[in-house]
């Protein structure tokens, strides 16, 4: 049985009665077992996933109504809350959580016949971009396992990519979806703020973040966003798409339409394989009837630093329940001697959660915040009038997705600046609430390169037709696992 | 001079839920943390769903309180850690980045004196503490998460008070005024709750936290008031601190942990959209709020005549003035006011004998009429209010059962009438050449009819044999 297939390609067959839901679950799990000992993307499969297909093929067959995923595996990446299973964060704090309901997104794809598979690696609380930071050991990047997947969700790259999967839920904060899913050859997809309910997303940086599809196709993460978008009373931050069909018309081209290229994002720093990849797309793009230019959004220079100063202030606040009371290790039925316990409450968390919190704890305190936070929201809000200006001239926007290509498991886990400083080119569209996709490229001496395109919020639909048009000029080596 | 400021949190406990999600806001009928859910324990992944139902009733209170209300408002996150805290930080309200707290300045008149409020915000109630153990060395502190989430409306005054007396007629007003808006019953336990700051001439201020309930709050402030200028006349500094009330030992004791230090970090709740409230929403509340306590008595008094003195009693108390909206007429107004005023008031002075009491609408419309047309006298009428209240009959039956009937055959009177003439000689003389001490002759033959004696047809049964 062949497992490269596309979702729309899986639903089709499914539908024609050529392969049936169970099977393909079957063997996607033969999959994991036999590949994911070297790759380590899921922290832990779903037993039931076999006999859920099975349920859906009956159904088929019998002629009832099916859902559009008919029994689909997709794998989630483990900060979205499963009813009855573990949602661990990669957190050794949330390692025995068992969420006791279904995340919003998760309620919509059972609702539609998806088939859980498993649940994939992250960053702890998916702070980082390489996955080293999981609790439980970093997941491999596919085209080179000495290479890290990116991050945070990297276990959801993964998963698509090594095709132990579909599709797969990841969450983006800065870059998290599309980072990953530059460093090992897919698509991944950062909707507009608000179009994806977050409730069941553990949060991180409630504010910026977003959930989104990782699949192998654009027309795959249409498809998952018609089924997981949409106005959700559990998230008063939820806009309304009023049931937008984001895959009609997907091929409309992009004829006339205006591009800007982000010089910030082009400059200093950037790898020459990712510039060329870049100004290859922009050929390509021209070719497609686009007209492309340059265009400077000066804020953009200040994005990293404003980035991980709100995400720092908001991960101390929204992590700070984790406090080995209520979650963790050394629960005891005895209860705590209250003062013996505070320089325990944080011991279960990991070094970059750690810092964070520290950073988090400084940056807004009673001294410290106008100097650090309200400079950081004042950026924010500069930098969303300026992107909000260019918009008025452009209607997409291109930068490569990452501006240097995957690097060594441990080349750069002691340089958490070096780190944070990768994420230039993602983070703008988390500040400022934009949609954007990261579309693979281009293979480069057998490591990956993805192309990101942006567009104004709520524009998903022309970002995702731009992103189709695109990804119809390349072809791409197969994963060589 | 003395200063006194309040913070008032009030729960609105008619609400039907939560100010985040769909647990009951009445916490109380629970059994220990069964009234939960991942929201309202902040467990991963959930997410605040504002209770729009709140922010109405909320800026209902800001607008009774002649409050400002801006068109926008927001919630901030206060973070700091404490068990009764689910997620270790409480969604509230403030006004450091602008106007954007439900209410804004606004004041209220006790008598002459105004008072001041700065702010009205609206916020989520923690859990609730239980302590057990006697010592301090094997006190275990147990968390019930029931109350947690639940709509709190905190209500900041300037330290405009100048005595415990103005604060308590103050806080008795807060408390009709809510219970009037239909938004909150104070007397339900731990409802209403306040912190005080008291400063005396020449001394710094002091907080007192927990005052858990409002009968303890003037005498927490008459204890700080009495603490400090003992202090003072002794030439010893008053330091700012703050102080905890013991309500087992009636004192304020230093929190001696620096709590006025505490460093909440406060930002914005993104997690829950700016709301707007315009002009337009603020005049549909406005149309929707209860006739005030004010205008009601002021209407007693125009329309029905009613004595200030009852009327400013009825109109303040919900109960009794639903009471009497609902059974008054243009006629008997006067006469049920007094009902209600006199007698009913004695009969259910307490919480639990009100929520016992079987008294309606109807009893008391029917009572006011009999008395009126003659039927029964008013000590017959007290009577059957007690019973009424007691048993919840009509007052037809009670009349029955107790014969309260009044004495109106004439034939029966007369009889009375002529053995008080052959007894009381002299009264008799007395009323022939002064009329008015009639009334003493015909006290005497109510006494004998045990007060059932029809009023009028006695006076003029009286009369007639007078000559």
């Amino acid at each position: 049985m062949n497992l490269k297939i596309s979702a729309l390609e899986f639903v089709q067959e499914v539908k024609n009665g050529n392969i049936s839901a169970e099977d393909f679950v079957a063997k996607t799990l033969e999959r994991i077992q036999s590949v994911d000992d070297k790759l380590h993307a899921f922290l832990s499969v779903n037993e039931e996933a076999v006999d859920k297909a099975q349920k859906i093929d009956k159904k088929v067959k019998s002629g009832d109504k099916v859902g559009a995923c008919f029994g689909m595996p997709i794998s989630i990446k483990d900060n979205m809350c499963i009813k009855d299973s573990k949602t661990t964060c990669a957190s050794k704090m949330l390692e025995n959580f068992v969420a006791p309901y279904d995340a919003t997104v998760i309620t919509k794809l059972k609702e539609q016949d998806a088939v859980f598979i498993g649940k994939v690696n992250l960053d702890e609380f998916a702070m980082g971009l390489t996955t080293e930071f999981s609790a439980f050991g970093p997941s491999k990047n596919p085209w080179n396992l000495d290479y890290v997947p990116g991050g945070s969700s990297g276990g959801s790259a993964v998963s698509v990519s090594a095709f132990e999967c579909i599709a797969s839920l990841g969450s983006d904060t800065g870059g998290s979806v599309r980072n990953p899913a530059s460093f090992c050859s897919i698509v991944g997809y950062k909707p507009t703020y608000g179009l994806i309910s977050r409730y069941g997303l553990i949060s991180y940086s409630n504010s910026i973040e977003q959930i989104g599809p990782l699949t192998r196709t654009v027309k795959d993460a249409a498809f998952m966003l018609n089924i997981i978008s949409g106005l959700d009373v559990n998230d008063n931050t939820t806009r309304d798409n009023k049931n937008e069909d984001y895959l009609s018309e997907i091929d409309s081209g992009i004829v006339g339409k205006k591009i800007g290229i982000i010089q910030e994002m082009v400059g200093d720093g950037i790898d020459p394989a990712v510039l060329s990849a870049t100004k290859d797309a922009i050929v390509k793009l021209e070719g497609l009837g686009a007209i492309c230019e340059e265009v400077s959004i000066d804020m953009v220079k200040y994005s990293v630093a404003a980035y991980y100063t709100i995400t720092a202030t908001e991960a101390g606040s929204n992590l700070a329940r984790y406090d080995n009371l209520r979650y963790g290790y050394d629960f005891s039925v005895e209860g705590y001697e209250f003062n013996s316990y505070i320089s325990k409450a944080r011991k279960n968390f990991g070094p970059e959660v750690i810092r964070r919190m520290i950073i988090g704890g400084f940056v807004p305190s009673a001294g410290q915040a106008g100097k650090y936070f309200l400079k950081a929201m004042k950026v924010k809000s500069k930098l969303t009038k300026e992107v909000d200006e260019v918009f008025k001239k452009y209607d997409l926007l291109i930068a490569p997705t990452v501006p240097i290509l995957p690097f060594k498991i441990g080349e750069k886990i002691d340089d958490p600046v070096s780190l944070f400083l990768i994420d230039i080119n993602t983070v703008t569209a988390n500040l400022t609430g934009k949609p954007a996709i990261s579309l693979p490229f281009v293979i480069s001496n057998g490591l990956p390169i993805g192309i990101q395109l942006l567009a104004d919020s709520m524009q998903d639909k022309l970002l995702l037709q731009a992103a189709y048009a695109l990804e119809q000029t390349v072809t791409l080596p197969e994963v060589p696992i | 001079m003395t200063k006194i400021g309040l913070e008032i949190h009030c729960q609105l406990t008619n609400l039907e839920s939560k100010l985040f999600c769909s647990c009951k806001a009445n916490y109380r009928e629970f059994e220990i943390n069964e009234n939960i859910c991942p929201i309202c324990m902040g467990l991963p992944g959930s997410l605040p769903r504002l209770n729009q139902e709140a922010v109405k009733k909320a800026t209902m209170i800001a607008m009774a309180l002649n409050c400002t209300t801006p068109d926008k408002i927001a919630f901030f996150r206060k973070n700091y850690f404490y068990p009764d805290l689910p997620k270790n930080f409480q969604i509230t309200q403030l006004n450091i980045y602008g106007d954007t707290s439900i209410g804004g300045t606004g004041s209220i008149m006790i008598g002459e004196k105004k008072i001041k409020i700065r702010r009205i915000q609206l916020e989520e109630d923690p859990g609730r503490l239980i302590y057990e153990g006697s010592s301090s060395k094997n006190l275990i502190t147990l968390v019930d998460y029931n109350r947690a989430g639940t709509p709190l409306v905190e209500i900041v005054t300037e330290p405009d008070f100048e005595n415990p007396k103005q604060v308590r007629t103050f806080v008795n007003i807060i408390c009709d005024l809510l219970e009037n808006l239909g938004v909150s019953d104070p007397g339900l336990d731990g409802a209403m709750r306040a912190d005080a700051n008291v400063s005396i001439e020449g001394g710094n201020k002091v907080e007192i936290k927990n005052i858990e309930s409002f009968h303890d709050l003037e005498k927490a402030i008459h204890f700080e008031i009495t603490r400090q200028e003992s202090l003072h006349s002794r030439d010893f500094q008053i330091i700012q601190e703050t102080r905890h009330w013991d309500e087992k030992r009636k004192i304020t004791v230093s929190a001696r942990s620096k709590e006025e230090d505490l460093d909440y970090r406060y930002f914005l709740e993104g997690d829950i959209p700016w709301i707007i409230i315009d002009s337009h929403i603020k005049d549909k509340l406005k149309s929707k709020m209860p006739e005030s306590i004010s205008s009601k008595k002021e209407r007693y008094i125009s329309k029905f005549n009613i004595p200030t003195q009852v009327a400013t009693v009825l109109s303040s108390d919900k109960f009794y003035s639903d009471l009497f909206e609902k059974s008054h007429s243009e006629s008997n107004a006067k006469e049920i006011a007094n009902i209600i005023t006199t007698d009913l008031m004695g009969l259910v002075d307490t919480r639990e004998k009100r929520e016992k009491s079987k008294i309606t609408s109807t009893h008391l419309k029917d009572l006011a009429d009999s008395i009126q047309s003659g039927k029964i006298s008013r000590t017959s009428a007290k009577n059957a209010l007690y019973e009424i209240v007691k048993t919840g009959k009509d007052l037809s039956q009670i009349i029955l059962e107790l014969d309260l009937g009044n004495v109106s055959d004439e034939s029966e009177l007369l009889k009375i009438i002529q053995e008080v003439i052959s007894e009381e000689i002299q009264a008799v003389e007395h009323a022939k050449s002064n009329p008015q001490t009639i009334n003493y002759l015909v006290g005497k033959v109510m006494q004998k009819t045990k007060g059932k004696a029809e009023p009028k047809l006695t006076l003029d049964l009286l009369k007639k044999q007078l000559g």
